[in-house]
This record gives structure tokens, sequence and C-alpha cells, in this order.
């Protein structure tokens, strides 16, 4: 009992995180309908980009942290400009943002490459103190709590902007209708890009809490986290933000059931796609996505 | 003769990585032909290849069998997946193959008789480089007489427009499950020859990434044309040897030019780079969607 307990607690943490990572995702594709694989390249960035922070200028992680999160947000801004904003015209504009998107997600990935190696890396011991509290068989360390706790406090800070700020009332303005917006005197280029700075900050946050919490980070760890990136949006639904969280959290659950269950490792992502063949055959909008499905 | 043969001793696997390449793009164009956007190439790929090097060492069939049953088994897969997943349109559809992708590698990955992540090892090597491009040379002729055919007319109303086309009496259903089994079909081919290439397959090489690359080809070579995929397969595979030849380093180097090139090709030649060797003046095969952009 208490294994499934710590399974489940384990499960939440680490859906926080797939939660952040889709949050960056699906508030894009919320705007521009485009699905944006760079994505997952600026995760990694964000999270080599820390861990050079920490290791090499020796700036201390709450520091590092922040800054990181920053630079990331400007890929963002030059991601929008090179890949995204010369397609917006076209009439295919979803098709070829995807495939500027994968040659984006190329380059980055080769820069994270050629500037950290291949070599898989890890943050140094001190970096976070860590407590570890236990009860009864269950132990969580302090280390999860705060990733949990960042984690959550930037998507809640996320959703109460959009809902609250007026340039995130703009942001889902251009969502509804970007005519519409610019019709209203919402500056639509400069909101698009302005969104694909969150989301990339968001993405490169997820990117360092993914490598504090693993203990270890690769220029490849944005690959996986890409297709279950992909699974919890679809789940959540194209769009939704506390769709993207909550499904975060119920695919870091179903994870760490499956392994519970079977008792290997192995089916783990085949359970976690098999759901979402599902869910695309049977729901295609999501669980909280509330819009049609939209033409291609 | 003697160049030839020297040339062959040092590019012979070249030579036939590309003609592979080609098919594999080849079968993927056949979907994109029709509009859909299908991430899931590389999985019916594994579907033949697994299929026709288990037969080939575990039963003894003869060579061309094997090849033939593995194509076939992953025509059929292709049309029961088909049949569902193209309801989706654009990147829900992309994401359902992808999806449908991931989980044929995790079982390949998780199975016996496959050989599991070592792969399946000891496969005779049957496939001859002529094998390679008379299949090749059948299939662009297949597929460019398929162009002007009923079925060929109807792909490409569905590509430029499903609603108009299903209300034109196509019978859109049909001809998209018809053009993604077609691929299937070979895909599947292209994979059995594989096998039989490389003395053991593994299932890393059907991956995610593969079947972006494919997708890639197809983009840089050009889907307005059937020779477009071949073109793109044929530069992308060489290009790692020609950059060797040109001295430039291993890595991220040679990667970022692939993304480069990617990039280059999809802000600048939307239709690719056979579109740089057809005259403006004549109307090709396929006109570019602009004249039906203009209504956005």
């Amino acid at each position: 009992m208490d294994l499934l307990a710590q399974q489940l607690i384990n499960g939440l943490f680490i859906g926080s995180v797939y939660g952040l990572f889709a949050v960056g995702y699906t508030l894009v594709f919320g705007v521009l309908d485009i699905l944006n694989l760079a994505h997952a390249a600026v995760f990694t960035l964000g999270g080599l980009l820390a861990l050079w922070l920490v290791e090499t200028a020796g700036l201390s992680l709450w520091l590092a942290f922040p800054a990181s999160v920053l630079a990331c947000g400007v890929l963002g801004l030059i991601l929008d400009r090179v890949a995204f904003a010369p397609l917006r015209q076209r009439a295919d504009s979803n098709f070829s943002g995807l495939i500027s998107s994968i040659a984006m997600a190329i380059i980055f990935e080769s820069a994270a490459l050629g500037l950290f190696g291949a070599r898989t890396v890890r943050f140094p011991a001190h970096t976070v103190s860590v407590h570890i509290w236990r009860w009864g068989g269950i132990s969580i360390t302090s280390l999860q709590v705060e990733i949990v706790a960042v984690a959550l406090l930037l998507m809640v800070g996320l959703t109460q902007f959009l809902n609250r700020a007026r340039a995130g009332k703009a942001i889902r303005a251009v969502a509804e209708n970007d005519r519409t917006a610019r019709l209203l005197g919402i500056h639509v280029d400069g909101i698009i890009a302005f969104t694909f700075f969150i989301s990339s900050a968001l993405g490169g946050a997820a990117g360092i809490l993914f490598g504090l919490y693993f203990d270890s980070l690769s220029p490849d760890m944005g690959r996986s986290i890409e297709l279950k990136g992909l699974a919890v949006i679809i789940l959540g639904g194209m769009g939704s933000i506390p769709g993207a969280i909550i499904g975060g959290l119920a695919f870091g659950l179903s994870e760490v059931l499956t392994v519970a269950i079977t008792g290997t490792s192995n089916l783990r992502d085949a359970v976690a796609f098999t759901v979402l063949f599902a869910v695309l055959i049977l729901r295609p909008s999501g669980i909280f996505g509330r819009r049609k499905m939209r033409e291609a | 003769m003697e160049a030839l043969g020297q040339f062959f001793a040092i590019y012979g696997s070249l030579v036939n990585f590309i003609g592979i390449n080609a098919l594999l793009a080849l079968s993927l164009y056949l979907t994109l032909a029709a509009g859909q956007l299908s991430l899931g190439s590389a999985a019916f790929a594994a579907i033949g290849g697994y299929t026709a090097g288990i037969l080939t060492m575990k039963c003894g069939f003869p060579f061309l069998l094997s090849v033939a049953i593995g194509s076939i088994l992953s025509g059929l897969v292709g049309l029961v997946i088909g049949l569902p997943v193209l309801r989706l349109r654009g990147v829900f559809l992309a994401i359902a193959t992808l999806s449908f992708g991931e989980v044929v590698r995790i079982i390949v990955l998780n199975l016996d008789i496959t050989g599991g992540a070592q792969g399946l090892v000891g496969i005779p090597n049957l496939t001859k480089t002529w094998g390679i491009y008379l299949t090749l040379a059948l299939a662009g002729y297949s597929i460019a007489r398929l162009r002007r055919s009923r079925a060929g007319w109807c792909f490409e109303s569905i590509r430029e427009d499903e609603t108009a086309a299903a209300a034109m009496g196509i019978n859109t259903t049909y001809y998209k499950t018809l053009a993604f089994t077609l691929g299937a079909l070979l895909a599947g081919l292209a994979g059995g020859l594989y096998a039989h290439l490389n003395y053991i397959i593994t299932p890393r090489e059907f991956g995610f990434s593969v079947a972006v690359d494919l997708l890639i080809y197809n983009i840089v070579g050009g889907v307005r044309c059937w020779y477009g995929p071949m073109l793109g397969a044929f530069l992308l595979t060489a290009l790692p040897e020609i950059l060797r030849g040109t001295g430039v380093a291993a890595g991220p180097v040679r990667m970022a030019a692939n993304g480069l090139i990617l990039l280059l090709v999809i802000l600048f030649l939307p239709n690719g780079l056979v579109s740089v060797f057809t005259r403006p003046g004549r109307p090709q095969a396929g006109l570019p969607p602009a004249a039906v952009a203009e209504e956005v």
C-alpha cells in the first residue's frame, strides 16, 4: 500500500513537470493553431543553459533559473520571427509552420549538441539542499516539493495572467479571432511574439525542473518529453490550459501506475500512447476541449 | 568499369540507403498527395521489415515471398488503422499516426520474436542494389501513372479542399484510405528490402525521428510531383557524405545544415527544390494552393 502511495506521489511530481511543459505547447496551439515542435528543443536548451550558469558561471540556482528562463523566452521570440512570422499569411500555415518548427528544432538541438556536448550531465551535488521527509513508508524530498511548487506557481500564474491582465486578455482575443482582435486595436503580431516568449520561457523552466528531478541532462532529453507533451495536450484538449495541467498530472500518474501494475517499465509508454490513440479516435477534442475539430 | 567498381566499394551502402530512403519517402508521398499528414510510415516499414526478416530467417521462406508477405501485412494494418484514423484532420491525424508508430516501436522492442532492443540479428543479405532501384523505378512509374488516373485526381482534389471534394461526390473516406493503404504497402515493401540489406534491424531504426526524416525528404524535394521525394531523399541522404568530403566536422554542424536546408526550403521554396527546375510558365501537375489561398 505504501509502495502504491509512494508511486502515486511520484506520479504527481513528474506529472507537474509534464503539465508545465504541455502548458507552453498548448498555449501556442491555442493562439496560432500551430504545433510548435521546437518546444522540446527549447526545453532542452533551458535545462542545459541553467546547468552551464550554475557550473561554469558559478551562479546560484536561484539566479540561474530566472536567467535561463528569460533566455528561453528570447529563443521563443527568435522562433516566432524566423520560423512562424514569415509563414503567417500563407494558406497552409499550420502545415508549413509545423515543418519550419521541425527545422528550428533540429537547429536548436544541434546548437545544444555543439555548445554543451553530447554527454549526459547533471547539476553539481549541492546545487539545492535536499531534506527527506518520511511518513511510514512514504518519503518525499524537499526538492520534489520545490519542483511541484514552482511548476504549480507558474501554471497558476499563467492562468491568472490570461484571465486578469490586459495582455493576457489580448492573447485570448487573438486566440479567438485574430482579425477581430486587430480591428479592436490589438497589436496582433506583438501579442503573438509575446505568446511565444511566455510559452518558451515556461518550456525552459520545465527543462530545468526536469533536469533537477531526474538528475540528468542531455541534448536529446527533449525527444521523449516531446511525444509525452503531445499526448498530454491531446488528452487535455488542444489549446486548453487547465486541460494541459490536469492532463500532465494524469499522464504522470498513468505512467507510474502502469509500472506499478505490470511490474516492468517496458510497457509504460505503450499504455500512454494507446490511451492517446483511443482518445483521438473516440473524443478528438480531448477531455477539456470545447472547440470542435478544426478543418485542416 | 574499374572506377565504377571502386565507387561501389566505397559508396555501395550509401547508394543502397538512398534507394531505400527514396522508396520510404515515396510511401509517405502517397499519403501526402491525398493531403493527409502521416507520421506512421516508419512504423509500416517496421512491420514489413520485421515480418519479412522473421519469415526468411525462422520459416525459411524465399526472399521474394517474405518481402511480399511483409508488404501485404503492412498494407492490411494500414487499412485497419487508416479507417478510424483518417477521420481526423491535419495535426490530429499526424499525432494519431505518430502514437500508432510509437506503439508499434514499443511492441517490437518488447517481443521475443523480434529480438527486443538488440534487434533481429542474422537476416541473410539478399537485397541487391539493382533490386532496390528496379523497385524504385516501378514504384515511381506506378505513382506517376496513378496521378493521371481517376484516383490520382481524387487524391488531388481531396488535398486541395476536402469539403469541396466531398461535395463533388467524391467518396473521400474511400480515397483517403486507399492512399494510406497504398502508402503502407510501399513502406512495408521498403522495410522488407531494408531488412535483407544489413544483416540486422533494430527498433531504433523505425522511430519518430525516422518518420520526421521521411517528411523532411518530401518537403525538401517537393510534394507537387512524384520525383520530388526521391530528389529530397537523394540529397539529404548523400549530404553527410558530401559534407564529409568538403571537410566539415562531424556532429552538430552537419545536423544544423540539415535543419537550415529544411528551414530555407519551407520559407523560400514552399513547393520544394523541384520547383527550381520547373519553368514557371508551364502549369505543374499540382497547381500550388496559392489560388485557393486568397479567399481565406
